[in-house]
Order: C-alpha cells, then sequence, then structure tokens
C-alpha cells in the first residue's frame, strides 16, 4: 500500500463529521482534547473578568461598586471557576490531546468517555454560568463551610449551584483520570517500558492517580451536604450528632492533593519543553519521576494544614507542619533538576522558556512564602489573610499558569500547523509577568498589615488604600497581557506560516506526525527503543508513513490499535474502538437532567433520568459486541494478537478496577466520617443504635458470598467451553439476597433527618442498594449476551468485568452490615 | 524568615541567570543530591525546630494568674464572658488585664467565625458545638483591634471588636463594675 493510499483509508476510517455536527459526535481525542482546551480557556477569561470585578472593587475604600452579597458571589465563583473549570479542565484537555501522540498510539483507551466527560463539563460549567447570570451564584467561598453554607444560614438555592453543578463537573475529572490511568498503563507504542515513557505520561499517570484518590472525598462531601441541604439529614449540624469539621476535613482531603494535581501538569509541561528549549535531554529523569510520586504520597498527608486554625491538638500540628515542610523538598528537587538541565544544554531565549522563566521566578517565591505558612506560629497571624491570597496566587499562576502558557506556545504550531506571525507574545508576558507581580507583592504586605481575605470593603483609616490600589492597577496590566495571549493564539489559526515538521527540534513522538495531526496520529504504530525516539532516529516520521510498523495496513473499517503489557511494553492484543456516535452527548445530556431535576426539586423525575442514564449505559456496552470468535489477528512486524473481546483483561476490565479504586475511596470516606462523628462530634452517642438482627446480617453476608462465588463459577466454566448459567443464576440469587438485607436496613433505619447517625446509616445502606443494583443489571446484562451468542469460551471478556463489580458489591455490602449492626449488639 | 527566603530567592534566580552565560557541571549527583536534597532538608529542620520551639511557647499553660474569658461569636458580633466577675457580659469589647495571661475560650452559636487580635496573639476558629481556647497576653495597657477571621456572610467586613487592656487598678475596678 502505498504512503498516500494509506494516508486517504486511515482518513476515511477515522474521520470526524464535517463542520457543527462532527462536535456533537467525534470521539476523538484530538477533537476532543482541542473542545476541553477551548473551553477552559473560555472559563479561564470568565474567572479573570470575575477577579477584575473584585479588584475594581477593592481598589478603593468605600467602594460603591458593589454589595456584599455581589461581593461574595464574585469570590466565590472566581475561586471556584479557576479552579474546577478552568485549572483542571485544562489538565484533562491537554492530557487528552497529547497523550496519545507522545505514547505512539491512535486514540486514548475510552473514546465514547473522553466525549461523555467533556459534555458532562461543559453541561456542568453551563450551569454555574446561568446561576451567575441570573444573579443567584453560590456566594459561601470557594471551600463552602457549613453551617455557614447549610439550610439554616444559606436557605437560598446559590449553594446548591455550587455542589450540584461542580458534582457534575467532577464527573468529567473522574472519567479523565480513569481513562488516563489506563491510557498510561496500557496504551503505548510497543516496546516503550515504563522508563522510556515520555515524562509528561508520568505526571499524567501521577496526576490521574492522585485525582481518582482525591476527589472522591469531595464528592461525598457535596453529596452529605446537598442531603443535609434538601432533605435535612443533620450531617454538619452540631444539635443533631452533626459536625462542621467533618466538612473541613472532607474538602481538604481533596483540596490539599487538588494542589498538586494543578501542579504536576504543568511540572509535566515543563520537565518537556524545557530541554528542548535547551537543546539536550532531561537530567535525573528516574529522580524527578521519584519526586512525582513522593509528591503525591505527601500531598495526601497534609490536608490538615489548612485547619491549624480550628483547633487541632498539638501532637497533630507538630505532624503535620512536618509533612508541610517535607513537600518541599521533591519540589526542590523537581526545581534543580530543572536548573541541572538548564546547566547542562544551551538555553535559548524562546518564547516557551520566557514562560518558564516567569515560573522559576514566581513559584519559588510562592514556595517560600509557603513554607512560611507551614511553620504554626506564623499560619496562626496569617492564616485567612490577603498574604494568603498572595501566596496561594503565586503557587497556582507561578506553578500552573506560567508553565501552561509556555505549553500553549509550544504546541501551538502542533494544534494550528502554523507558526506565530506578529510577535505579540513577548509583550504579553512582559505585561503579564510585572503585572502579576505588581498585584501580589502588594497583597503579601496588604494581608501582613492585617487585611484579611473575602472582606467586600475597607476603611480609610486603615492605611491600605495606595497598596491596594496599586494592586488593581496591576491586576489590569497583567489581564491585558492575558488578552494579547488570547488574540495571538486566535489569529494563529489564520494567519501564519506553514509550520515546518518538528520545528522546535524536540524528540518527542507527538512530533513524528503531520501537523495539524491527523485524526488517526499514525500511520503506523512505531516500535520504540529509545526515550527521545526523535533524536535517537530523525527517520521515523516516514517509516511511520510508510506503513513500516504496527498495523500498517487498515482492516475493514476498523479504528485499530493495540496495548502493551504495563511495565516492560511488550504487545498485548487488539483494539478496535466505536467509531463517532452521539451517545455521549445524549446520555451526559440525560445525566444533567438528573442534576437538574435535584436542583429544581422536581424530585419525581430523578427516578426517570436514573433510568434514562441505565438504559443509555446499557445500549453503551452492547454495541461493543462480537458475535463470531477471531483468533489471533495480524498486527504487523510479524506479531499476531488476540482481539479484545477475546482475552481476560479487557479494556473494561482495567477501566472498572480504577473505577472502583475511586469508588473505594467515597466509600472510605464514608466510613471515616462515621467514625469521626462517633468520636469527636459532640452530640453523641445517639439516642439509640439501630437493632441488631443475626438474620439481616447474616443473611446479607452469605449472599455477598455466594454472589462472589458464583461468579467465579461461571467464568471458569465459561472459559472451559461448558455453560455459565449456574454460576450467573447463584450470583443473581446471591445479589437478590443482599440487597433484602440492605433494603431492611433502609426501611429499619430511624428517621435519619433526627439524628446524624441515623443519616450516616441511611447514606451507607443507600450506597449499598446502589452497589448491588449496579451488578444486578451487569448480571442481567451478561444473561442476555450468553443468551444471543455474545459468549463463548475465547470471547469471554465481559465476564470477569462483572465479576470485579459483585466482588466490589460484597465487600461493600458485608462492611456496610457490619458497620450498622455491630454497634447495636453491646451497648 | 524574610531574609532567609531571599537569600534562597537570590540563589535560585542567580543559578538560572548562569545558566545562560556558561556550560556548568550537567550531573545528577552536584544538582540533585546536593542542590534538590540535602540543601533543603537542611534548611527545613532548622526551620521546623524553630517553628515548633515558639509553638510551644505559645501555648496555654496552667499557672496561678491566669485570668478566664469567654468569647462567643454570632453573626456578626462577638459577646465576652469573665469567670472573674460572673454574670457579666460584654458586647464587642473584651476587657482584660495587661501583663497577665488570658485564656480565652472561644465558641459560636451560629457559622463559624474566628477570633483574632493581631498584636496579640495568632487566630483561632469558632465553632458550633466545640470551644478553642487561645492563651493571649497584652504587656502594655492599651487598646487593641479585633476582627473575625473567618468569612461569616454578608456582614463579615465589619466583624470586628476590640480589645481593652487594664492595669491592675483598673482591672480591679472593671471586676467591681465600674468601667463597662
Amino acid at each position: 500500500m502505498r504512503t498516500l493510499e494509506r494516508h486517504r483509508r486511515l482518513q476515511d476510517i477515522w474521520a470526524s463529521e464535517r463542520g457543527w455536527k462532527g462536535w456533537t459526535s467525534s470521539v476523538n481525542h484530538t477533537d476532543l482534547g482541542r473542545m476541553f482546551l477551548v473551553t477552559s480557556f473560555f472559563f479561564f477569561a470568565v474567572g479573570g473578568v470575575l477577579a477584575m470585578l473584585i479588584r475594581a472593587q477593592l481598589a478603593t475604600p468605600h467602594s460603591a461598586f458593589a454589595g456584599p452579597e455581589l461581593y461574595s458571589q464574585f469570590f466565590t465563583m472566581h475561586g471556584t471557576i479557576m479552579m474546577f473549570l478552568f485549572a483542571i479542565p485544562t489538565f484533562e484537555g491537554l492530557a487528552i490531546y497529547l497523550l496519545p501522540k507522545l505514547l505512539g498510539t491512535r486514540d486514548l483507551a475510552y473514546p465514547r468517555l473522553t466525549a461523555y466527560g467533556y459534555w458532562c463539563y461543559a453541561f456542568g460549567g453551563t450551569m454555574l454560568l446561568v446561576s451567575m447570570v441570573l444573579g443567584i451564584a453560590p456566594n459561601g467561598g470557594w471551600f463552602m463551610y457549613p453551617p455557614l453554607t447549610g439550610p439554616i444560614h444559606s436557605p437560598g438555592i446559590n449553594t446548591d449551584f455550587w455542589l450540584i453543578g461542580i458534582t457534575f463537573v467532577e464527573i468529567s475529572a473522574m472519567a479523565a483520570a480513569v481513562e488516563i490511568t489506563v491510557s498510561v498503563l496500557r496504551y503505548r507504542a510497543p516496546g516503550m517500558s515504563l522508563d522510556k515513557m515520555p515524562i509528561f505520561a508520568w505526571y499524567a499517570l501521577v496526576t490521574a492517580i492522585m485525582i481518582l484518590l482525591g476527589f472522591p472525598p469531595l464528592i461525598l462531601g457535596s453529596v452529605l451536604l446537598e442531603l443535609e441541604r434538601a432533605f435535612g439529614l443533620p450531617f454538619f449540624q452540631v444539635e443533631l450528632g452533626g459536625d462542621s469539621l467533618l466538612w473541613q476535613h472532607l474538602f481538604w482531603l481533596f483540596g490539599h492533593p487538588e494542589v498538586y494535581i494543578i501542579f504536576l501538569p504543568a511540572a509535566g509541561v515543563i520537565s518537556t519543553v524545557l530541554p528542548v528549549m535547551c537543546r539536550t535531554t532531561l537530567l535525573g529523569y528516574g529522580w524527578i519521576v521519584a519526586a512525582a510520586v513522593a509528591l503525591a504520597f505527601l500531598s495526601f498527608g497534609l490536608w490538615v494544614h489548612h485547619m491549624f486554625t480550628t483547633g487541632i491538638p498539638h501532637m497533630g500540628l507538630a505532624f503535620f507542619s512536618a509533612a508541610s515542610t517535607l513537600v518541599a523538598v521533591p519540589t526542590g528537587v523537581q526545581v534543580f533538576a530543572w536548573i541541572g538541565t538548564m546547566w547542562k544544554g544551551r538555553p535559548d531565549l524562546r518564547l516557551p522558556m520566557l514562560h518558564i522563566l516567569g515560573f522559576f521566578a514566581t513559584f519559588v517565591m510562592g514556595g517560600l512564602t509557603g513554607v512560611m505558612v507551614a511553620v504554626v506560629p506564623f499560619d496562626w497571624q496569617a492564616h485567612d489573610t490577603a498574604f494568603i491570597t498572595a501566596h496561594l496566587h503565586y503557587v497556582l499562576f507561578g506553578g500552573f499558569v506560567f508553565p501552561i502558557l509556555a505549553g500553549v506556545y509550544y504546541w501551538l504550531p502542533h494544534f494550528t500547523g502554523r507558526q506565530r506571525f506578529f510577535r505579540l507574545g513577548e509583550v504579553a508576558f512582559v505585561l503579564i509577568f510585572l503585572g502579576f507581580h505588581g498585584t501580589f507583592l502588594a497583597m503579601h504586605w496588604v494581608g501582613l498589615l492585617g487585611q484579611r481575605r473575602r472582606i467586600w470593603t475597607y476603611e480609610t483609616s486603615d492605611g491600605w488604600t495606595a497598596i491596594n490600589l496599586v494592586s488593581s492597577v496591576g491586576g489590569f496590566i497583567m489581564a491585558f497581557g492575558l488578552a494579547i495571549v488570547l488574540i495571538e493564539v486566535v489569529l494563529c489559526f489564520f494567519v501564519g506560516r506553514r509550520m515546518p515538521r518538528n520545528a522546535w527540534g524536540a524528540g518527542t513522538l507527538e512530533w513524528a506526525m503531520p501537523t495539524p495531526p491527523p485524526n488517526y496520529n499514525f500511520a503506523s504504530v512505531p516500535h520504540i527503543r529509545d526515550r527521545d525516539p526523535l533524536y535517537a532516529n530523525p527517520g521515523l516520521p516516514v517509516q511511520i508513513a510508510r506503513g513500516d510498523g504496527y498495523l500498517g495496513t487498515p482492516r475493514h473499517d476498523w479504528r485499530e490499535t493495540l496495548t502493551v503489557e504495563a511495565a516492560r511494553g511488550t504487545p498485548d492484543y487488539i483494539v478496535v474502538y466505536p467509531a463517532n456516535t452521539r451517545l455521549p452527548i445524549v446520555m451526559s445530556a440525560v445525566t444533567g437532567l438528573f442534576f437538574l431535576s435535584l436542583l429544581i426539586k422536581v424530585y419525581w423525575f430523578t427516578p426517570v433520568a436514573l433510568a434514562g442514564v441505565a438504559v443509555l449505559a446499557l445500549r453503551w456496552v452492547w454495541v461493543l459486541g462480537q458475535r463470531q470468535d477471531r483468533g489471533p489477528l495480524d498486527a504487523g512486524l510479524g506479531v499476531s494478537l488476540p482481539h479484545a473481546a477475546e482475552v481476560d483483561r479487557a479494556p473494561g476490565w482495567w477501566g472498572s478496577l480504577f473505577l472502583l479504586v475511586a469508588d473505594a475511596v467515597l466509600f472510605g470516606s464514608l466510613i471515616f466520617g462515621y467514625a469521626f462523628l462517633f468520636t469527636v462530634a459532640p452530640g453523641w452517642p445517639p439516642p439509640a443504635w439501630f437493632e441488631f438482627s443475626l438474620l439481616e446480617l447474616g443473611g446479607g453476608v452469605a449472599g455477598a458470598l455466594a454472589a462472589a462465588a458464583g461468579m467465579r463459577l461461571a467464568i471458569r466454566a465459561n472459559r472451559r467451553g461448558g455453560s455459565a448459567w449456574t454460576g450467573l443464576a447463584i450470583a443473581g440469587a446471591g445479589a437478590l439476597v443482599v440487597l433484602l438485607s440492605l433494603a431492611a436496613l433502609l426501611v429499619r433505619t430511624p428517621p435519619p433527618s433526627g439524628h446524624a447517625y441515623n443519616a450516616t446509616l441511611f447514606v451507607l445502606g443507600g450506597y449499598g442498594v446502589l452497589h448491588t443494583l449496579i451488578p444486578l443489571l451487569m448480571l442481567g446484562f451478561l444473561a442476555a449476551r450468553v443468551s444471543r451468542g455474545f459468549v463463548s469460551a475465547a470471547r469471554r471478556a465481559e465476564l470477569p468485568i462483572a465479576g470485579l463489580w459483585v466482588d466490589y458489591m460484597a465487600v461493600v455490602a458485608i462492611l456496610v452490615l457490619a458497620v450498622a449492626h455491630l454497634p447495636g449488639v453491646a451497648p | 524568615m524574610l531574609a532567609g527566603a531571599g537569600a534562597i530567592l537570590a540563589l535560585v534566580l542567580g543559578l538560572i541567570a548562569l545558566a545562560f552565560t556558561r556550560t556548568g557541571p550537567g550531573t545528577e549527583r552536584v544538582w540533585i543530591a546536593g542542590m534538590g536534597l540535602a540543601f533543603p532538608l537542611t534548611v527545613l529542620a532548622a526551620l521546623l525546630a524553630y517553628g515548633l520551639f515558639v509553638g510551644e511557647r505559645l501555648l496555654p499553660r496552667q499557672g496561678a494568674d491566669v485570668v478566664s474569658v469567654q468569647a462567643e461569636g454570632r453573626q456578626w458580633a462577638w459577646s465576652f464572658a469573665y469567670d472573674d466577675a460572673p454574670g457579666v457580659v460584654t458586647e464587642d469589647v473584651l476587657h482584660i488585664p495587661a501583663g497577665r495571661p488570658v485564656d480565652v475560650a472561644i465558641t459560636t452559636v451560629d457559622v463559624i467565625h474566628s477570633f483574632w487580635v493581631p498584636r496579640l496573639a495568632g487566630k483561632l476558629d469558632a465553632i458550633p458545638g466545640h470551644v478553642n481556647v487561645l492563651r493571649i497576653e497584652a504587656d502594655q495597657p492599651g487598646r487593641y483591634r479585633g476582627a473575625s477571621a473567618e468569612f461569616s456572610g454578608e456582614g463579615y467586613a465589619d466583624h470586628e471588636f476590640e480589645v481593652i487592656a487594664h492595669d491592675a487598678a483598673g482591672w480591679d475596678q472593671f471586676l467591681r463594675g465600674g468601667t463597662r
């Protein structure tokens, strides 16, 4: 097959629909990565306008610009948008766009999930925008402390927009995290062992795993607070056995890792761009990976440092203070590895490099003030003043925005296929850099003079007028700079010289393709032998285009790629992706209706929407089926590989595994909340414990064990060519018994609005029921698949996936029943 | 702390600037083990020890002449009560004796607030259902500004109070019902 013919064939197979219709049906990572980035920068602009409003208000004392109510909405939405609708989605967009290209494959693990995540983000973000336009935006500060945000002190719908809208948006974060984790571990070019992976992929992997572990506590907290607001379940009301500190723990269990979830991808950009700007390779690759992993570990031990002023016991303070200072070490390792890289090479002052220098200056200062506030006595003074606001902007703007701008300018030729024409970027950089430091240096100062954060105005006699004015002027200069960046990026799509291939002289695979990239990325999948494949073999792009790699001959109309074994990178099996479909956008719209029904309190519609999601989910998995055995398929380069339907650990199994890890963290957070209230909340013990029942507890445990055993039986029988029916029937019966015992728990729980204990039991029971209904649905699905001939001894991939969910149900059911029944045994 | 931070900043930026003028040792041993690991560990250990030492001194200790008062926050005012003057409640003004340690027991009746008198001590939160104790001490008689330092809704900006530190005579007079 000739090169051009191969290109046309692949283009036909992989093409998205033309025009705006293509946006709604595309499942291609390049399209969706671009859509993510455009949307996230739109929200960056919205958040930036809010920041300007804040600075306009604070520029003078007694400003008549906005009252306290409007001002509260400004700063709450500024923080919320920047964190949840800009920073995280920017990482997702960048990773979605880049990862398959860096890893030498054709798409991410779950193309439709990419699209579903994008639409959840777009719809959820729209929800929050609507609240802002209507003037009923959240107003309790971006960390939403109850009881201020509880039903008594915030009766309006403002807070519900936050809790429901953000949870909706977080679906996209969880989807992206599962997808990135599986893609990095399994979807790479053959030969690319873990130690040959591009450094950005390492950062993306660590970040994705952190999202899996870090976001569930926030999602749980939001669910609990919304339950309190909507149905009076008193998790955070001290009079009824709740405790507002529980929210702070759940929030910062998420909130601190969040800082590193934002920083690590940016560090990945620097580790990728900096060596290219210095015409060398990265110094200390292994150390940097180790530092990123260490940072991730440490960040989960730090949440309490946001709560130094809440009256934490003294030993606790010492421990968390030590951990907070320790986190500077892996950061230091990375910073000095980057400086060492600069010494090793010959740095060039091209535009991405300017932003990296901006990063160094800003981030190091932010890190140093961070070490200051990790010192407890200092924090007791600085906490909740403008000093903290300034510190966090140094860390986030320095540690995220500058590197991302470096990345934008570095990959802009890749996105557009063009080089910059007008030299606006250099001017923009100077404005941004000077404006930023003007704004936030001043803010440090005024914070030390005692200006609290979040006050809507101040007195002339406070003596803060001049500093605030400087800060506001700086803010507007920075905004001009960012606006110029926006103009230049938009212009670049229309004006500019064509980009020669690999103009920066980089070594990574994303430059081994034409730009802008074709939807299939690589005409054939290369075999990788080096960390910087283009340095080792400059002829690689031609070989790829010529089809000298894996899967160089298009088969049927399949969108094919192959997976590798996680550590060594040996080829594993062939994956055939689903093609363009509107299922994701429809499913996220129905998901949106579910959240909307909760928001506007049309509760009869909630189960309808849920059922709609379930039906669409069944359709989602149904269309992937195979009705005939394929046997080993030719993958090129003399390798034959099985089809993904004919393996034990299909992509769906890996995705379920990581989704369940996140689910388990959510469940663990719920158990933590239970234990926390049990031991710390003032209103305990509750008036009465749940009444112990041996029948319900024993029945539930037996059902759970039977279900898990049944699935094993089904898997084994099917693999031997026998019938899976007996095993499936046992599993189904076991799950039904579990459902009954959990239903009994829900029925017998005393009114959940009476005490936080009852409310906790109710949520535990509800969680258990949900995680029994899901596997039951899967078992029904499997039964239909078996009877329609989709399952054979070879086509066995779907059984272990359901097995995973049944096992999880068993563990959850046993734990839920135990913690509900056992405290009632010995009063 | 500021001087140290400035020195580190200058060092880092200096190393970056030098990278443009020369090609130096690009070894992992120098940059990672030396600069990346040993250097921050040393600085941080010293800083942590200092922080814990200072923190220890700020902790409430038992003593004969400790004065106990209660602070109760609400949207948007503070009420103060005194162990030494049962029944006396002052609004938005806390009276204390100068030169003696004072334990403030802090709580709230509605949302979370934070008790903060910058010139006397750090801040400590007022959390529903919990009582946190903060040790403050005014060296000199006088008036000190205080504020709530946790966002609490619309009236947050004006949620301020005053601490009046009396000399020994003034304090006696306050307890006997003089200055209110």
